[in-house]
């Protein structure tokens, strides 16, 4: 909270930046206010993006600033690059380009951090020491090591969902080694804070421990948990940003970051809870990549059936539900599956899309999946909404979703996935499930809904098999 | 600022970003995550400020870095964000699939 009270010569700068902060605040709160409901949303993005316009230009404005050159040069490198990236991705791709913006976030805290932190080592070393209070040194300390974890985690977090890094390190006593880590980094960093600034080495120690504690933390976690992860992550930065916004006494920061920080905790806990894991569950067990469990055997025979008899059911159909999966954004399957529903709803066929809230990679990535490919988000009801309807369903169409519709969730036990929420897909009159091969889900476990009576496996790729429902569809007249 | 009014607001903004994601439907999580990833990319206006008070070459550094990562943050988390609550139409609205984009 130093820099805002030298040089009262240019209080008129002070008073402009304060003022202009407190705008940038409302239109963040207004912004995600307004992106909290389908028919805002759009302007909700961007009046946050008219905050953060007001707020970085202002900034200039700070008294006693150098370096201007650099900044300028920084920013525009930075903005250049990720422009480019965020107009070029895939809607499939998202989740982890959310992570990877979300670690520049954390790395960002966590400069800041290391600028204050070794601005007052080398003060010491040089006999001229940058007073800080103890409480600044320590919320510069915590936000750093908070920062430092979500930049690294976000990049394990990115390089496991794009691929580029597809092992699932475990060993002996892991725990015990990242417990280590953290425990590290909080020590160093008290010493740091107890000295004021201790010596440079010592700060470099933080960042370091932290670093490393953020890609073990989160090298052991299964792809299909990483968007907890990435939630939490996100959260983290919040705090993060809001801890250095305490140091450098910048109001924006602490109200921006607080505002995230608990909005992501929210939010974490809201997928979490759809998973029906708990989070500790999801930091430290090993669900998440097939550890599985030892489920009852499932008993009876998959049957299967072609695309022209689906094509007839579904066009004499009074009812259809469409469940789809991340499979069917994988083969790329969504627009060719809307193009079948229109011919439906030409036909007077009443269709809905039911989403199951971890459908897709993160909860809601579904339905940017389904509005890429013009689905008007009025079909797409969720699992509470749906599930009653399914017994009125003359056809249950399952396209590339699988351990959302096992109904082993609600009757097995030794179940790994027992008491998970599931789509009751398995209660409409007929259950048609498009898929590739006959091997089990993501989590590995054998999905029942498959042997039941009343359904049929159309086997074959997502695209290839909704074209040739089209086809059939249009055949039946 | 004194550290008390900090502390408010500190608590005042918590209980506003609870409120603010409390009542919102599952359909718009991944937006709404990514619109609050892109909130904290305010943290650019800190990395102006280190980076503008640097003096060393090593904090020029760290505070060159700081902005480069903060900016990536905040442009970055707009433009996808954007480009998902774009695609957001009811029927009523809806006029052509996809495509668009920039």
């Amino acid at each position: 909270m130093d820099a805002v009270t030298q040089a009262p010569g240019l209080f008129s700068a002070h008073l402009l930046i304060d003022v202009s902060y407190l705008l940038t605040a409302f239109l963040f709160i207004m912004g995600l206010k307004r992106m909290s409901s389908p028919v805002t949303a759009r302007s909700g993005i961007v009046w946050a993006g008219a905050g953060m316009l007001v707020a970085t230009l202002v900034s200039f404005l700070y008294p006693g600033m150098s370096n201007y050159e650099l900044i300028i040069a920084a920013i525009v490198l930075g903005s250049l690059v990720a422009w480019w990236s965020g107009k070029k991705v895939a809607m499939t791709d998202m989740p982890q380009m959310i992570a990877l913006y979300n670690g520049m976030g954390g790395g960002a805290a966590a400069a800041i951090a290391a600028v204050e932190l070794y601005r007052a080592a080398y003060g010491n070393v040089a006999g001229a020491a940058v007073a800080h209070s103890p409480v600044v040194m320590t919320l510069a300390v915590i936000g750093g090591i908070i920062g430092a974890i979500s930049f690294s985690g976000s990049l394990i977090a990115w390089a496991k969902l794009q691929g580029v890094l597809n092992k699932t390190l475990r060993f002996g006593g892991q725990k015990f080694v990242n417990g280590l880590l953290f425990l590290g980094s909080l020590g160093v960093g008290a010493i740091v804070v107890l000295h004021h600034g201790a010596d440079p080495l010592h700060v470099t120690a933080i960042f370091v421990l932290a670093l490393l504690f953020g890609i073990a933390m989160t090298l052991p976690i299964g792809g299909a948990d990483m968007p907890v992860v990435i939630s939490l992550y996100n959260a983290l930065t919040g705090l993060a940003v809001a801890f250095e916004g305490f140091v450098l006494g910048n109001a924006a920061m602490i109200i921006a970051g607080t505002v995230v920080g608990s909005a992501g905790t929210l939010l974490t806990q809201l997928m979490a809870k759809a998973m029906n894991r708990s989070l500790a569950n999801v930091l430290f067990s090993d669900f998440g990549s097939g550890g599985g469990g030892t489920a009852t055997a499932v008993t009876g025979s998959m049957k299967a059936i072609e695309a022209s008899d689906v094509g007839v059911m579904m066009a004499f159909a009074s009812k259809v539900i469409v469940v789809p999966g991340y499979g069917m954004a994988v083969a790329q399957a969504q627009h060719k599956v809307w193009e079948m529903c229109q011919l439906l709803i030409e036909k007077g066929v009443q269709v809905r899309f039911a989403i199951h809230p971890v459908a897709g990679r993160m909860p809601g990535h579904m339905n940017v999946l389904l509005a890429e490919a013009g689905v008007p988000y009025d079909l797409i009801a969720d699992l509470d909404e749906i599930n009653a309807e399914f017994e009125t369903a003359d056809v249950a169409l399952i396209i590339g979703a699988n351990d959302v519709v096992n109904p082993v969730a609600r009757t097995d036990k030794s179940s790994p996935i027992y008491g998970m929420p599931i789509l009751n897909a398995d209660k409409a009159k007929n259950v048609i499930v498009i898929k590739r091969g006959q091997g089990a889900g993501f989590s590995g476990i054998e999905n029942a809904l498959f042997f039941l009576d009343n359904t049929r496996m159309l086997y074959g790729d997502g695209q290839k098999a909704a074209a040739e429902l089209v086809n059939a569809i249009k055949a039946a007249g | 600022m004194t550290g008390i009014v900090a502390l408010y607001i500190f608590m005042l903004a918590a209980f506003t970003g609870y409120e603010i994601i409390a009542k919102v439907p599952v359909i718009l999580h991944t937006p709404l995550m990514s619109g609050s990833n892109f909130v904290h990319g305010i943290v650019l206006v800190g990395a102006m400020v280190a980076l503008g008070g640097a003096v060393t070459p090593l904090e020029k550094i760290i505070g060159f870095v700081g902005v480069l990562l903060a900016a990536g943050n905040a442009v970055g988390g707009y433009v996808v964000t954007e480009r998902m609550l774009e695609m957001f139409k009811s029927s009523g609205a809806r006029k052509k699939p996809s495509g668009g984009g920039h």
